[in-house]
């Protein structure tokens, strides 16, 4: 039997195994729509606005390993989602976006609502598709998810006009995709596998250091295994917190621009660096002529421009991290060289000095609210089991210093390409893949705002988030930089006019607390986690001065942090013994 | 680091779209392109596309590990890493009057090019070579005596049994 284009989609969606779909209909979308009003496998989640499409989609990939699948329509519709598939992009998160497009006999006429959603999306994609013809829908939309899902993983955008969902065809779903053109590797190379753990094993200060492609390659529990079997410290970048336990006591936190003293003064130190699944960011390297001075490094990555392009290495590895870590271990355990225990010994007693200094102290108070004090009492009361999405600023990089994850995938956040407006839509893709689950969006008064309008969304779907709005009447982290770097000229950079937050939620249908003493946070906190069937806005009035410490400066080296005023000594380079 | 020239020759998925993924990759990454050539192959299907480019090493490996990222890539080479032959065409169309007539044709012949269309005042050559043998033979023309150039950019292929297929 002959099925319209938009019914061979919906069947598609169904085959693959997509559960929840993330849109907003429109004009050159309406033969989908109607596909998907006819049906019941595949969940249509209606959010306010494209971007929070995109985003929530992006909060259940990550937080699932699934792709997240979005539809829209064509025109504002497909331009609304290019922030969010840059989103993606940058953190090579995999989303199938599908974008509706005027019919075909149109295209080029500058139709109403049509954009060349193909073009204005090439540079932020890993791949995209015009739809020309009805037959090559279900092949198009099958190649998309596996384009999406393997090797590096990344948005797919899929561009349908509204003939092809009219015309018709009969049906079958591919059971698999074939690309002559693409084809991911996934073992390592031996030899350089042999190279690569032989330089490990006759290091003197090994140092790892693992990014977003531990979490995105399921290598966590290779990732743990192999440095407790090594006994070397080992730091995550902000996309790999959580893939290795942040309790373990080899874990020296996160590195780079706020990472801890610990985790930045071994990477300036080590003598060998094993980078797996990390792509040595700007945030992360800080200047580069004074980067891991000493190391030779040694970097496993599934996609090979990721090596090599900032910062020369020593033995590159091209595999999936998973099948890499697995390798190396067997190398290591059937080796006869062992860690040289001396020479560990007395490095583990350096980065325990350099841990004492307890980088992240802050000074406490009765009268203000400190941030990192509310991400503190957030951890305690959820018991380090939260899923925790943020958006970008200082409440992120406090997010990701005081929460401590146990586990991959429960950190949520827009790291590369840093958009604020993600958290609160990430958090309801992030509640729909974990119904039952505690969703805390961490934000600030500033990037909640950018996508708010999804508070109707969560309204909508009953979706119990726990919004914790670190409220300093300031885009804190703009701040910051104009306090240090110019001259505290804070220009545009107060929020005024805000709303009343907590009259913004009520009037969403939501609970709202307005918290501004610092007695209070923990009551409220656990009042709000104790509501299991609704979304509480705290709305908490923090210190407008706090800082995030530590920080590496632009040009400045990892050894040159600048610590919080209430540790006093500012380290610099040592000369190494 | 020099920024020494390569040539990069390229299989490419006969797609719409398939060149401005490339080019666009070219401008968004800040690469150079000095020329860039593309026709479908002898197998509709594929593209070949040649790419001169410039950069120090550690760009051209960059260069190539994006170029090889892009799903419509096929397979790539670096001419420029083994024996290579490349070639150019172009068109001229010269004044050619009195007696410039016969010393254009002259210069023509000498390197090996084809008048293949006369006029009253204006011979139109064709000229075949590398880049620089095309850059001295218009440095040979008559001052002045140039009304119009069209180059064809770099089309290259590796000598011997070495070759770009899928």
């Amino acid at each position: 039997m002959e099925l319209t284009g938009a019914d061979i989609f919906v069947r598609c969606l169904a085959d693959e195994g997509v559960e929840h779909l993330f849109g907003y209909p429109g004009g050159a979308a309406l033969h989908l729509y109607d596909a998907l009003y006819t049906q019941d496998k595949v969940q249509h989640i209606l959010v306010r606005h494209e971007q929070g499409a995109t985003h929530a989609a992006d909060g259940y990939a990550r937080s699932t390993g699934k792709p997240g699948v979005v539809l829209v329509t064509s025109g504002p519709g497909a331009t609304n989602t290019v922030t969010g598939i840059a989103t993606a992009y940058m953190d090579s998160i995999p989303l199938v976006v599908f974008t509706a497009q005027v019919a075909s006999a149109l295209i080029g006429d500058d139709a109403f609502q049509e954009v060349d959603s193909v073009g204005i999306t090439r540079p932020c994609v890993k791949h995209n598709f015009l739809v020309r013809d009805v037959r090559d829908l279900a092949v198009t939309i099958k190649k998309a998810f596996y384009i999406a899902t393997s090797g590096r993983p990344g948005p797919v955008v899929v561009d349908v006009p509204k003939d092809i969902t009219a015309n018709k065809t009969e049906y079958a779903y591919p059971e698999t995709a074939f690309i002559r053109s693409y084809s991911p590797v996934k073992e390592g190379d031996p030899a350089q596998i042999k190279k690569g753990v032989e330089l490990l094993l006759a290091a003197k200060r090994p140092m790892i250091y693992t990014g977003g492609g531990i979490v995105l390659g399921e290598a966590s529990a290779s990732l743990t295994a192999f440095v407790r079997e090594l006994g070397y410290p080992i730091t995550n970048t902000l996309m790999g917190l959580g893939s290795y336990p942040a309790t373990d006591s080899l874990f020296l936190g996160m590195l780079g621009m706020h990472g801890t003293y610990e985790a930045n003064m071994a990477m300036h130190e080590c003598d060998v660096l094993l980078a797996v699944g990390a792509r040595f960011d700007d945030r992360i390297t800080g200047e580069l002529a004074k980067f891991c001075p000493h190391a030779r490094i040694v970097h496993v990555d599934v996609d090979p421009s990721s090596i090599g392009k900032t910062v020369p290495v020593e033995v590159s590895i091209v595999g999936d991290a998973d099948t890499v870590l697995q390798d190396m271990m067997k190398r290591v355990k059937a080796s006869d060289i062992k860690p040289d225990s001396q020479a560990l010994k007395s490095w583990w007693q350096q980065i325990e000095e350099w841990r004492g200094l307890k980088c992240l102290t802050y000074q406490k108070s009765d009268e203000l609210i400190k941030p990192q004090y509310v991400l503190e009492q957030l951890y305690e009361l959820t018991g380090g089991d939260a899923y925790v999405t943020s958006d970008v600023g200082q409440h992120q990089m406090w997010t990701a210093q005081f929460y401590k994850f146990d586990q991959p995938r429960r950190w949520i956040n827009s790291g590369g390409l840093g958009t604020m407006g993600f958290g609160l839509p990430a958090a309801m893709g992030v509640q729909f893949a974990h119904p039952e689950a505690t969703v805390a969006c961490v934000t600030g008064e500033a990037s909640i705002q950018m996508c708010i309008q999804e508070l109707s969304t969560c309204k909508q779907y009953a979706l119990p988030i726990k919004v914790i709005n670190l409220n300093n009447r300031y885009m804190g982290m703009v701040r910051q930089w104009q306090e240090f770097f110019y001259e505290r000229r804070y220009s545009h950079s107060y929020m005024e006019a805000l709303p009343d937050f907590t009259k913004l939620a009520e009037s969403y249908g939501h609970v709202g607390f307005q918290i501004t003493k610092p007695s209070d946070v923990e009551g409220v906190l656990k009042e709000a986690l104790g509501m299991k069937d609704r979304l509480v806005f705290m709305d908490f009035i923090t210190d407008q001065k706090e800082n995030v410490f530590p920080m590496v400066a632009a040009g400045k080296g990892h050894h040159e942090m600048h610590l919080a005023p209430c540790n006093a000594v500012v380290p610099t380079d040592r000369e190494l013994a | 680091m020099s920024d020494d020239r390569h040539i990069i020759s390229i299989l490419l998925e006969n797609e719409a779209g398939a060149l401005s993924r490339v080019a666009g990759l070219f401008s968004a990454r800040g690469y150079n392109i000095q020329s860039l050539t593309v026709a479908p192959t002898e197998d509709e299907t594929l593209s070949r596309m040649t790419i001169v480019t410039s950069g120090s090493e550690r760009v051209i490996e960059q260069i190539t590990k994006q170029l090889n990222k892009l799903v419509d890539v096929v397979r790539l080479v670096d001419l420029t890493e083994g024996p290579h032959i490349e070639r150019e065409m172009m068109l001229i169309k010269v004044r050619a009057e009195g007696s410039l007539r016969d010393e254009v044709k002259r210069l023509v012949d000498i390197f090996r090019g084809r008048v293949i269309d006369v006029t009253d005042a204006f011979y139109t050559i064709e000229v075949t070579g590398t880049g620089s043998k095309l850059d001295a033979y218009l440095e040979t023309l008559p001052t002045g005596s140039i009304m119009e150039t069209v180059r064809s950019g770099v089309s290259g292929i590796a000598r011997g049994e070495r070759g770009l297929q899928v």
